[in-house]
This record gives C-alpha cells, structure tokens and sequence, in this order.
C-alpha cells in the first residue's frame, strides 16, 4: 500500500502529521489527469437530473420546465431556424446570460487560482462585494472625468480593494497559519455587513439625492464609467465588454500559472507545500501573493457588474447576491483550469439568467421557484465534485477507454499495489 | 489584584496574571459606572480608573504576561472612552439602550440558534470531520421544523421533524465525508448550497406568496418558578424559551460526555488520532457517523429555534448566516462546549446590542453586526491565544 503512486497517495490521506500535506490542489490534480473532460460533464449531467427528479416529485414537467430554462438562456439564438421574433427575445436574453458570465467567470478564478495553490478560496463572495463598493464609489464620484480613464480607475479601485481584503486571509496564512477557509468565511460576513452599513439610511455611502433620502442605496455611477455597450440597446442592458475583460482575465489566468515562474512556483506549492519548501520556495509568500491574486479576480468581477448594468449598490441587493459563492461551483465543475472556468461559468450564467424573473416564462414555471433550482443544480455540483473517489474509481474500472498518454505505467503500478 | 497594590511593590505580592485580569476588570468597571442604573454623569472617576487597568496592564506585561497585559491596556483606554462618549449623550437614550436586564434576556434569545449550532460543531469537529455545513443544516432545520410543526399542528412534532431533516442532510456530509472521503470544506459547502436551494424551493411550492401561516404551534416559554419572582434576575432570566433552557443544559451535558465519560474519550481520541483510536478497537468509522448525524440534528434544533420558537414564521434563507457564527463560536471557545458557550453569548449580546442601538445611529448599529465576525478573525491570528482545532479535523481515515 505504501507503494501507491501519486494519484492514489493523493487520496489516501494517512491519519498523522504527513496527511496534513494532502492538499485540494493535490486531489484535484489527480482528478484532472482522470478525469478530462467527460467527467466534468457527468457531473453536471447527473446534476441536472437529480434536479429534474426534484421538479418531477413536486408535479411539474421537467421536461417543459428545462425546455423554457433553455430558451430563457437566449442559447437558442446560435439555432440558424429560429425566426425573426424568436430570434429578438432570444437575442435580449442571450445579452443577460453573457452578461452574467463575466463576472461568473471572474470570481470562478478567484476560486480556482487559490485552489491551485492548496487554498480553498470561500471569500470570493467578500472580495466581490468590497470591489463593487469601490467601484460605485469612485465610478459615482469624479463624474467630470473623461471615459477611459474614469472607467479604468473604478475598475483598479476595485481590483485593489479585492486583493487587499483577500490578502488579509493571506496574510494571516502565511503568518500565523490561520487556515484560510475560516478566515475567508469571516471576512465574507465582514464584507456584507460594511456594506450594509456603508449604504445604509444615514449611512456614509449613501446617495446624494434629495428625492431618495429614505432609501438605501448608493449614488449612481456617473454616464463616464459606464462600461460601452457593444450589442443591444444600452437602454435595455445589452450587453457590455466585461465579457471581453473577463475572457482577457482567463487568459492572464493561463499564463500566470502555466508559462511563468510565479506560476510554477503557485502549482508546486498546491501540490506539496512541504516539497516546495525543501525546493527553496517561500510558500508564505505564495500564499499572500495568490490570495491576492484571487481577491483581485473577485473584484474585478464587482466592477464588471457595478460599471457594466447595475450602476448603484443597494443594501437589499447583498444578501441576495450569490456571484461570489457560485464561483466555487464554477470552479470545481472547470477543474481549476483556465477554460474549464469559463465554460463552467457560461454554463451556471446561463442556468441564473434562464432561470431569472425577466426570462423565464412563468406560465410554465414559477422563476422563484426556478432560481431555488439553480441553487440546488450549484449544491449537487459541488457535492459530486467533493466526492473524487467515485470518479477515480470509474476512471480506473473504465481505463481502456479512457486511456491517456503517460498514464499507463501509472495503472501498471497500481495493479501491482492492488 | 487592585491597580494600587500592583504598583506598590516590585516583590510578588501579586502575579502578573492576576494584575492583567484586574485590569481588564478595572476596564470594565470604567465603563459600567458611566451607564444605568449607576450613571456617574462626570467623566473624571471613570477616567481615574481607566488609568489605573492600563497601569495594572502594564504592569503584567512587564511580568511576562503579553495578552493579559495588552488586553487590560486596551480594555482601560476602551473603558474610559466609552465612559466619556456616554457622559456626553443623554440620559435618555441610555436608559432606552442599557437595560441591563432586558439586554440579558435578548442576548439569550440571540445565542440559544448559535449555542445548538455550537454544540453540533464541537461533536462534529471533536470526532475529526469539519462541518462548515452547519449554516445549511440549521436552514434545514428552521424550514422543517415550522414544515412539521404546520402539517402535524403540534411543535414537539415539528421541532422532531426539523431535527431528522438536520440528520439527514449530516447523513449526506458524513457518507460523502467518510465512505467517498470527500473534502471535507467543499462537501460542507455543497451542503449548504443543498440546504439553500431545497427549503427555498419547498417553501415555495409549498407556501407561495402567503408564507407560512401565523398560527403555527410554537415551542413554549418556560417560567423558573422561584427566580421569576426576584426583582432584578426574574426579568433577566426569569422566563425563556423551553428551547433556550435545553441549550444551556445541552452545554453541560456535551462537556460532561465529552471529558468525563469512557464514550467522549473515545470520540475525542478518533479527532485526535483515527489510527490509534482504531487499534485499540473504536470504530472509527461508526463513531463519525454517529458524531455528525448528531450534529446535524442539533443544528438543526437552532435552526427550529428560530422559527418556531423566536420568530414563528419562515422565509428563504432566514439564518442568514447564524451558522457560521455558530462556526465562530466553536473556533473562538477552543472546540470546548463552556468556551462555545461564553462566546455565544458574546456574540448574542453584540446581537442585543445591535438591536438597540438605532437610538444612537442607525448605520452603526448595521457595523456593530460584524463584531462576531472581526473578533473571530483576532482569534484565529492567535492574537487572544491559540486556538487549536483536533488533530485529525478534516483528514479522511481509510482503514488499513
């Protein structure tokens, strides 16, 4: 047993001092070279159905209901057949789902990069709302400023104010061993509550305008840090470039971690912290620079959403939010990788916007009840995703199929360990 | 353990220790005169005995004594400020805001959700699986319990209900935690996504638009017979939740089991070390089921607390992160159930508070929120001693 290869060792999580080395990053690294892209897939097969199980229990159609979710996603719009009136809505709702991809995609990263690095990011959800705050407080304030630069100002106010809050998670890691994950549940809460407070009636953020004294939300951000729409009407949310940002960020994802030393020095820590500091890596270092880094993914993604459509902050606004906790699900189901990410953000971007009151018909199902459904689709995901033991299993039952280039001394030796 | 002695005589008269706990009593005491029913409306006593907890303070920090000592220079300096700033507002308001006994009565409302979901982490931790689910399980509680209590018209029933829905999603987190050694924190969180979308949903379906209906059955308030009678205490603690009182003796029966019975020795020693835990014959394996299915029910007991002992009514997501102050609560009492229950009410009474305070400022009372929160986040960078989680907490076991 001792003799198990890497992808086993990863697993097997001994109880003693060496287990404390088997981190996410290193479990997920084995369930990549696995899994590929099938099992991501099943995963979020399997999740559906269980889904449609629950719709069908409580005497719906599941069939209607996921038909009228799909339309609702605009994703039909790519069908060639559908017609000029058809293809407008489609069109409209299409501009929602990618505008909530991006900054899906964003705090997907804000998770995934830690993940790379053996952090499990849960403050995503925090770093998100601290950057809408400074977003809508510079985007709102500096209102003579010429575009680009007032855009480009809120957007670093934002991703500064991201990376500081996560990097106090960091911080704390690298220093005192502060496990990230409580300190992130922390200061997630900590986060809201500011924001509750800072927009609040009376409070210091809230809007300056006369007629809206008795309610609690922020100023509006000034017509110069508008992101540029580039399809549809603006006056109707069409859709703006942080899709393009949010696709640039993925791509700077890719390269930080994968063709630089940064890069190598985030993955060899996630995969052994102990090996990278006997290899002459600060891992403290890594740890505040890649909480940092995820931090500044995750508030990005608030100004994307605060410069792009919703312009204000208001306090009833942030207890609803979930962007930030549905990065974990995006995440998890892209296997921390670059274009995983994506396509795992478009998938849940479009489960939100066809699920949304605006457009999901409600003649066949109630959009309430349908974004309770996304929540369950996000937990079933995450929970077939924790349990990477079922797939590896499968995976090694189903070896011959999914046979890859390198793995075959790999089941060799563990035949012989079995 | 006055300030005078302490700075009397270098000789030991007096243990550093004891001047720091002084002083931070001192601080305390600083502050409390300056409100009702004392009310000293001059600042200058509570200044007079704020310098002397910091000069108790400083006094244990040169005795060695880091924390204690800092924290009775800090507990002087927020003593006598806090002194001034209510010398300088009206009586009025801190009559409004500061009564005493009501305050009491409101923190145990408010820590009673996070005792029970304390108590289901420290028996969840203790037998070495992370239940950062505790959130998602006492939502699963809140909705069933008020669920049954509605269907079966009787809250025994409901609070019944709720805890078997609570066990059975523990159920979940511990198959997928023991049997697919999951991680731990991501199963954890999928709970609580679970939690979130399947009582959101049922309510839905269930209630619609009406929500639920306002003459549930609810759990009843119980008198202590003699006490409710003394002037001062009977208002404080006189009457509360039957739920509030099973909390309080639900403390003391998880540190008895815990520490004092052969069957806590052996949960504790499966926290601590599976393996050796396993040959010396404890089922390391039965153990943490039974650990975290009992975890979820208790959580979910708090969940049920909520709606229908303190609110009587559900709405989507109504715990609203109570769960994970619970999670604080067992981080900041040391994974001991006293400690958990000293900082439930710390974090009940910043709760009270929070309610009352509009008087003053209705935003700031909004930032008062976070203070469970930051002083979670103090505790865990080891600035208010170590805290330190089981040994084994979140590392699967797999049997050799």
């Amino acid at each position: 047993m001792t003799e198990e290869p890497r992808a086993g060792q990863a697993l097997a999580g001994e109880g003693g001092p060496e287990a404390a080395a088997v981190t996410p990053a290193a479990r997920l690294a084995a369930y990549v070279q696995a899994g590929g892209v099938i099992v991501p897939v099943l995963t979020a097969l399997l999740a559906f159905l269980i889904a449609g199980l629950v719709i069908f229990v409580t005497g719906h159609n599941p069939f209607s209901t996921y038909k009228a979710i799909f339309n609702g996603t605009g994703l039909n719009w790519v069908f060639p057949w559908i017609s000029s009136d058809d293809r407008t809505t489609a069109a409209l709702n299409l501009q929602q789902t990618l505008i909530i991809t991006a900054p899906l995609i964003l705090t997907g990263l804000a998770v995934a990069f830690a993940f790379r690095c053996g952090l499990f990011n849960i403050g995503g959800q925090g770093q998100y709302f601290v950057g809408t705050y400074a977003a809508v407080w510079v985007g709102s304030s500096f209102a003579d400023m010429p575009k680009l630069p007032h855009i480009l100002l809120a957007i670093v106010a934002a991703t500064v104010a991201g990376a500081v809050w996560a990097g106090i998670a960091g911080v704390l890691k690298a220093t005192v061993g502060a496990h990230e994950v409580i300190s992130t549940i922390m200061l997630n809460w900590v986060a809201f509550w500011v924001g509750s407070y800072l927009f609040a009636l009376h409070g210091p953020l809230q809007n300056t305008d006369p007629a809206q004294q008795s309610v609690p939300v922020s100023n509006e951000v000034a017509a110069s840090a508008k992101l540029p729409v580039f399809w549809g009407d603006p006056e109707l949310q069409g859709l703006h470039v942080g899709i393009f940002i949010a696709l640039a960020a993925v791509l700077v994802f890719w390269v930080i971690l994968n063709r630089s030393t940064t890069g190598y020095e985030v993955r060899a820590v996630g995969l052994n912290p102990e090996a990278a500091r006997y290899g002459g890596i600060s891992v403290g270092r890594n740890y505040i620079l890649v909480m940092a880094v995820c931090g500044a993914f995750a508030g990005l993604a608030g100004s994307m959403d605060i410069l792009g459509w919703e312009f204000h902050v208001a306090t009833n606004d942030i207890p609803v939010s979930q962007v930030g906790f549905l990065g974990i699900a995006v995440a998890l189901l892209g296997r921390n990788t670059a274009s995983g990410t994506a396509v795992a953000a478009l998938l849940f971007g479009a489960l939100l916007s066809g699920t949304s009151q605006r457009n999901l018909d409600p003649a066949i199902f109630e959009p309430e009840l349908a974004s309770n459904l996304t929540t369950i689709i996000q937990g079933l995901v995450v929970l077939i995703v924790s349990a990477d033991v079922i797939v590896l299993t499968l995976v090694r039952r189903g070896r011959g199929i999914f046979r890859r280039r390198g793995a075959a001394p790999l089941a060799a030796k563990e035949v012989e360990a079995a | 353990m006055s300030a005078a002695v302490a700075t009397a005589s270098p000789a030991r008269a007096i243990e550093p220790r004891h001047a720091g706990w002084g002083g931070i009593g001192l601080g305390l005491i600083a502050w409390f005169i300056a409100l009702p029913p004392a009310l000293v409306r001059t600042p200058l006593p509570s200044i007079v005995i704020g310098v002397l907890a910091v000069a108790a303070g400083a006094w244990a920090l040169g005795g060695g004594e880091r924390k204690l000592g800092w924290g009775a220079i800090v507990a002087g300096i927020a003593g006598a400020a806090g002194a001034v700033a209510s010398t300088k507002s009206g009586v009025g308001n801190l009559k409004d805001v500061v009564t005493w006994s009501a305050l009491i009565a409101a923190t145990l409302r408010y820590a009673t959700p996070l005792v029970f979901g304390a108590l289901g982490g420290i028996v969840s931790e203790r037998s070495g699986i992370v239940n950062v689910g505790l959130e998602g399980m006492m939502l699963t509680g809140a909705f069933f319990g008020i669920f049954g209590a509605d269907l079966l018209d009787s809250w025994f029933l409901g609070l019944l209900v709720g805890m078997a829905a609570g066990a059975v999603l523990a159920f979940v987190h511990a198959f997928f935690s023991i049997n697919l050694r999951a991680d731990q924190v991501v199963s954890g969180m999928a709970i609580n996504f679970l939690a979130l979308g399947v009582t959101g949903y049922i309510f839905l379906d269930h209630y619609g638009d009406q929500g639920t209906p306002d003459n549930v059955a609810r759990v009843p308030d119980v008198s202590l017979p003699v006490v409710k009678d003394i002037p001062f205490v009977g208002d404080a603690i006189g009457k509360a939740s039957l739920l509030t009182w099973i909390a309080l003796i639900g403390v003391v029966a998880l540190a008895v089991f815990l520490f004092r019975t052969p069957r806590g020795l052996r949960l504790r020693s499966v926290g601590e070390h599976p393996r050796a835990a396993e040959t010396v014959g404890i089922s390391v394996t039965r153990t943490r089921y039974v650990a975290v299915i009992a975890s979820g029910a208790l959580a979910a007991m708090g969940g049920a607390y909520l709606s229908i002992g303190f609110v009587g009514s559900f709405n989507q997501n109504m715990t609203a992160g109570r769960g994970f102050i619970a999670l604080a609560a067992v981080i900041f009492g040391n994974w001991r159930p006293g400690g958990a229950l000293a900082a439930a009410l710390l974090f009940g009474f910043s709760s009270a508070l929070a309610q009352r305070l509009p008087t003053f400022s209705p935003s700031g009372a909004v930032l008062f929120q976070a203070l469970p929160y930051v002083l979670t986040l103090i505790a865990v960078a080891g600035v208010i001693g170590r805290s330190r989680p089981p040994a084994a907490a979140g590392q699967p076991y797999v049997k050799e």
